[in-house]
């Protein structure tokens, strides 16, 4: 019973996933596309909680639905003067795109389907946040302060550029 | 049964449909989206190694925790220079902005 329903959810947050997805690049309106993002992060923070990460399903909905959703939408306000009608074409290649995604598409499903992939057994971690937090502050700490770092560099470097030099 | 099998092919699907937008779109807001979108299916396959082949350690989510970082600082600085060309060249097409010398 228990299976089926995580069957269920699996095949129905997975179909969110992708369905939003392709809405994303194939819908001709940028507002459209930039909400349709909005939910694709949704669809798989429900995957993450599937796969019993729930501290990261929660991230996934802080940072990218909130964060980086408005900040592309805020993008797309401060870039479109006119109206939002066919903001959002398509190259005139899209066959040979297309293409060359399905070759490598394949090419990847056969590299899935011969690994000989190693199941563990055990249970998944329960209380994930503790367990991340401390191997955030053990193990990965070097790796922490480095992203700590970037960070602060990426938002400076985003003011600088966005406000732009002094320009005579 | 759902195994990693399944996840690691829907996050192959995310994948390939980031790849087509960065193929075809001709919007620099739009080639961002879709490389957030590659970003998050390889989220997913990290998550998924983490649950499937070691659940007790958790190390592709500490993994998947930075990417998130670095995919966060990449739309911040991309989104910073969009405004920067936008600024200069009033365009965000990208078969506009085609000169080699600034």
């Amino acid at each position: 019973m228990d299976d089926l329903v995580y069957t269920i959810a699996f095949y129905i947050l997975a179909a969110i996933t992708i369905a939003s997805a392709i809405g994303v690049v194939t819908k001709h309106n940028l507002v459209h596309s930039a909400l349709l993002m909005a939910l694709c992060f949704i669809g798989i923070s429900g995957l993450y909680v599937l796969l019993q990460a729930d501290f990261l399903a929660a991230v996934q909905i802080l940072v990218y639905s909130g964060a980086v959703a408005i900040l592309i939408v805020l993008g797309i306000m401060l870039t479109q003067r006119r109206s939002m009608e066919n903001t959002n074409p398509n190259s005139g290649w899209p066959r040979g795109a297309a293409v060359v995604c399905a070759l490598l598409f394949v090419v990847i499903l056969i590299v899935i389907a011969a690994t000989p992939w190693h199941y563990s057994s055990s249970m998944a971690a329960q209380d994930t946040p503790s367990v991340l937090a401390r191997l955030l502050f053990t193990d990965y700490m070097v790796a922490f302060e480095a992203a700590a770092v970037l960070l602060l560099a990426a938002m400076m470097g985003a003011i600088v550029l966005a406000k732009g030099g002094e320009e005579k | 049964m759902i195994s990693l099998v399944h996840y690691l092919t829907v996050a192959a699907i995310l994948f390939i449909i980031g790849v087509y937008g960065v193929l075809t779109k001709r919007n620099i807001v739009t080639i961002l989206m879709s490389i957030e979108l590659m970003l998050n299916a390889v989220n997913i396959n990290l998550v998924a190694f983490s649950r499937f082949i070691q659940p007790e350690v958790l190390t592709g989510q500490v993994f998947s925790i930075f990417t998130i970082t670095v995919a966060a600082s990449e739309v911040a600085v991309g989104l910073a220079l969009l405004f920067r060309v936008y600024h200069d060249y009033d365009t965000v097409h990208i078969d506009k902005l085609n000169r080699m010398r600034w």
